[in-house]
């Protein structure tokens, strides 16, 4: 009977706390699936702005940056999404003419990325650079330069991404683009046969690289800093190439529609806080936002730190990357 | 009979006369499929503009796309059946050996192992630096710079596929009445001939359903083609309805290109099923095959063997690999996550959901597919047939993302998203169940329809004392092949929402997309240990294994 009692007690406080949180008003944001995990960055940041906001923080975890973009055209103006967080700059162009978003509002010289950043719509949260990581055991004398991978007929094997399918792989493919400008369809004739395979997404390659398929594999200047951070390795490293590295900024951004403006407004204004900004380095293995403001684990010392960034406008990758996919696939099927 | 019904029965419109030969539940059940199917493509064609269209399906390379497609596929198909056909014959012959039942059910596990972590294995023991090169490349045997191509995508494939087509070919072998057995034996029959007037007539009625299943599988595959495929020349149509649906955000596209996928699926296992039609039934009142007839010769055996071996062996490996390294991973801190559990758990749901809504489907349309065909109704029967073995020709993203937006409207996309993935999961696994249960039921029918009459039993009565002994060894496997398919798969989880989706294979996405390989494979094991649980289970529960 005791026992009758104890379960009721336990359901009606269940049933109480959770009409708490029911009268609480929620904050809906997309995101896309390592943000959400239990080893991204959603859980800590979940506590931390409910913590302040009194309200409730939905995260929706949809498969990755070009998912979140589909979603929010497929459901156009009857979106949930009060907030969108995890578009890179190869997406924002296309995410601008949906016409779904508004401005953020937020002083942006707090901001402190590789690049100057004055969009209005658009708030980043963290960065980084694509780069090439390498297995130093096997592999001595990485390449110095895109050209010298490129060109290099003997050189290490690498395993990319899909462009199709993939950011980093659309992100390479602008790296290129980048370098090699009208003569990359050349660029990636000559780079052909040391591509030991495109795959769908980033987790097939680097699953690949580390059963030593390939000595090289496209993936970002911090991922050696996980390594060393958890694995406690120093064996895979980022190899520096002197054209520069292209960029990755990660945004957030407000829905137009959405009835929770202000809370928005907060979430966006607590993105750049340094209790967001502390915890994404270790979490999304990413660079803050807030670079010069926030404090880098000891794991991100002496990484590789590319001196030139190369990043194309949003508008310019919206016009051309069907174009330079086209491009690429022509190259590569010939 | 009196003319004046039978004049009415004529008058029937085609319809009618559908519901009154094949019986409510199947009508029910074919619409239903055809709606769900028809329906999501339909608003996703009509999401789109129609003018940039033409000129996007105008492109050569699509259809070069199209061609690798059916090249691949074809000669996937090829090598897993043909190489199917004499090791499930070695399997019926030696019935008895120490371990056949484990074996058996390690053929049931490559297709349920998620892509991602199947792929790892095959690589860690075919890739280049895998573990067969490592210890081959001193001998001078080695296929370093090989692998990555048509090779590593036919390697995967047969991986799959092959113990997938043993399992579904098996029960042919088990439907061979003994007294055709001593028939041959007392013509003096030789092996091939055996072979012909013996084996092939019972192997005819399971090899189209088969075949058609492995190639629907071969040609929708996706993430398998891309990163063993070695680069872009070997991309299949999948890869395009993925890029439309998802980066370019052209659902029409998506649509088109669903639609010719079905339409060439459609033909191609059309073609197959006019050309080995399926031939009367023998009766007879024992099955297997009677030992002591002398047809087992020493070479035979030594033959036997060394196939068992090398095929067990060639789909061990790669799942031994899986094993090995989730072992050698933080077993203790991945199995301690209570998450991990409670993802099992969803899985699980997930899985019973679609499982029972495919199997509800799958028997209104073979039992329907059964009374048509004792109606003579041929043609109609397997037309039900093929219209549930084709699901598997849709892809489940554009399915999805269909069921997606007729709902959104209603507001209900967030509520019922368990709903949705088990609903697209069910029309994934459904094809194996039809194919399974649809012979199954077929030769049934051929065997006992008449003594049925004869004692005016129907309906329950039938079902449970004639159907079901012949049915449950089968069936027992379609439903755990089924069951573990929807609990490995990662289907569309991702498209509604993973945060509140969390299953297992979403979990050992999670993982891996955080550097967490080692704990992925951890999650791989358990899931791998989970589906050999749910085959054992429902295998003796269902199938009344003994072993």
């Amino acid at each position: 009977m005791k026992l009758i009692y104890h379960l009721l007690a336990a359901t009606g406080i269940a049933l109480a706390s959770a009409s708490a949180l029911a009268d609480k008003p929620a904050l809906t944001v997309y995101t896309y699936d390592s943000f959400v995990s239990d080893w991204g960055p959603g859980p800590i940041i979940t506590k931390a702005f409910q913590a302040t906001c009194g309200c409730q923080l939905k995260l929706v975890g949809l498969e990755d940056g070009a998912a979140l973009l589909s979603r929010l055209k497929m459901e156009g103006k009857r979106s949930r999404a009060d907030v969108i967080l995890g578009l890179d700059t190869s997406l924002t162009g296309e995410a601008t003419a949906t016409g779904l978003l508004a401005p953020h509002g937020v002083e942006l010289s707090q901001l402190d990325l590789a690049i100057d950043w004055s969009d209005k719509v658009f708030l980043p949260y963290d960065y980084g650079h694509f780069a090439f990581v390498y297995d130093s055991d096997r592999l001595t004398a990485p390449p110095t330069s895109l050209r010298a991978l490129v060109n290099d007929a003997g050189g290490p094997k690498i395993i990319i991404q899909d462009p199709r399918t993939s950011t980093p792989g659309l992100g390479f493919l602008l790296w290129m683009r980048q370098v090699f400008g009208n003569d990359t369809s050349e660029a990636w004739k000559k780079l052909a046969p040391r591509i030991l395979t495109v795959t769908k997404g980033w987790s097939e390659a680097y699953g690949l690289f580390l059963e030593e398929e390939a000595l090289m594999v496209l993936s970002y200047t911090t991922s050696p800093a996980y390594h060393r951070h958890v694995d406690k390795t120093e064996r895979y490293r980022a190899a520096a190439f002197s054209e520069g590295h292209y960029a990755q900024i990660e945004v957030a951004a407000k829905v137009a529609h959405s009835p929770n403006q202000a809370l928005a407004d907060q979430f966006l204004a607590f993105m750049l806080s340094p209790e967001f900004q502390n915890i994404i380095p270790t979490t999304n293995w990413m660079y803050p936002a807030t670079r010069s403001h926030t404090a880098l684990p000891a794991a991100f010392n002496g990484l590789v730190s590319p001196k030139t960034t190369l990043l194309f406008d949003a508008s310019v990758v919206a016009r051309q990357r069907k174009i330079w996919i086209r491009e690429w696939l022509d190259a590569l099927t010939d | 009979m009196d003319p004046r019904v039978a004049g009415r029965a004529h008058r029937l419109n085609p319809f009618s006369l559908l519901v009154r030969d094949a019986g409510w539940f199947g009508v029910v059940a074919i619409i239903l499929l055809i709606a769900l199917v028809g329906g999501t493509l339909l608003v996703l064609l009509t999401a789109s503009p129609a003018a940039v269209l033409s000129t996007q399906l105008a492109d050569p390379y699509l259809y070069r796309v199209v061609g690798f497609t059916v090249w691949q596929a074809s000669l996937s198909t090829l090598l897993s059946v043909l190489l199917a056909i004499p090791t499930a014959r070695a399997f019926a012959r030696r019935d008895q050996f120490p371990g056949r039942g484990a074996l058996l059910r390690l053929m049931g596990l490559p297709i349920v192992t998620p892509v991602i972590v199947a792929v790892l294995g095959i690589v860690a023991v075919y890739g280049e630096s895998g573990l067969l090169n490592r210890y081959l490349e001193p001998i001078g045997l080695s296929w370093r710079g090989h692998f990555y191509g048509l090779t590593g995508i036919l390697l995967a494939h047969v991986f799959f596929n092959l113990p997938l087509s043993i399992r579904m070919l098996l029960p042919a072998w088990e439907r061979i009445p003994g007294e055709n057995w001593r028939l041959a034996a007392q013509l003096g029959m030789t092996a091939g001939q055996r072979f012909r007037q013996v084996e092939w007539p019972a192997l005819v009625g399971v090899l189209p359903g088969t075949i058609s299943v492995v190639f629907l599988l071969c040609f929708t595959s996706f993430a398998v083609v891309l990163v063993l495929g070695g680069g872009p020349r070997a991309t299949t149509i999948e890869v395009a309805i993925y890029q439309a649906l998802r980066f370019d955000f052209e659902p029409g596209l998506a649509a088109w290109l669903a639609l010719g996928q079905l339409g060439i699926c459609l033909i191609l296992v059309v073609a197959l099923h006019r050309w080995l039609r399926a031939q009367p039934v023998s009766r007879g009142l024992k099955t297997g095959q009677p030992r002591a007839l002398g047809f087992d010769s020493v070479g035979q055996r030594w033959f036997d063997g060394i196939l068992l071996t090398s095929v067990c062996g060639f789909v061990a490996l790669p799942l031994a690999a899986v094993i090995w390294l989730g072992l050698n991973g933080p077993l203790a801190r991945v199995l301690s996550n209570a998450t991990l559990w409670s993802a099992a758990g969803r899985s699980a749901l997930i899985s019973t959901l679609a499982t029972t809504l495919a199997l509800t489907l799958a028997f209104g349309l073979t039992l329907s597919a059964r009374r048509l065909s004792t109606r003579h109704r041929q043609q109609a029967a397997e037309g039900l047939l093929l219209a549930g073995s084709m699901t598997l020709a849709v892809p489940p993203m554009v399915i999805g993302s269909g069921l997606f937006l007729l709902l959104l409207p209603l507001g209900l996309t967030f509520d019922i998203a368990t709903a949705l993935v088990a609903i697209v999961n069910a029309t994934l696994i459904l094809p194996y169940l039809v194919r399974t249960i649809g012979p199954a039921l077929m030769n049934s029918g051929a065997r006992y329809q008449r003594l049925c009459l004869q004692l005016g039993m129907s309906g329950w009565q039938r079902f449970r004392l004639i159907d079901w002994p012949l049915l449950r060894k089968p069936l027992g496997f379609a439903v755990a092949l089924a069951a573990t398919l929807s609990f490995g798969d990662m289907g569309v989880a991702a498209l509604f929402d993973t945060t509140g989706m969390l299953t297992l294979p979403v979990m050992l996405y999670h993982q891996l997309g955080a550097y967490r390989f080692n704990e992925a494979a951890v999650t791989a094991l358990v899931l791998i240990v989970l589906c050999a649980l749910v085959f054992v289970v429902v295998e003796r529960l269902v199938g009344q294994w003994r072993s």
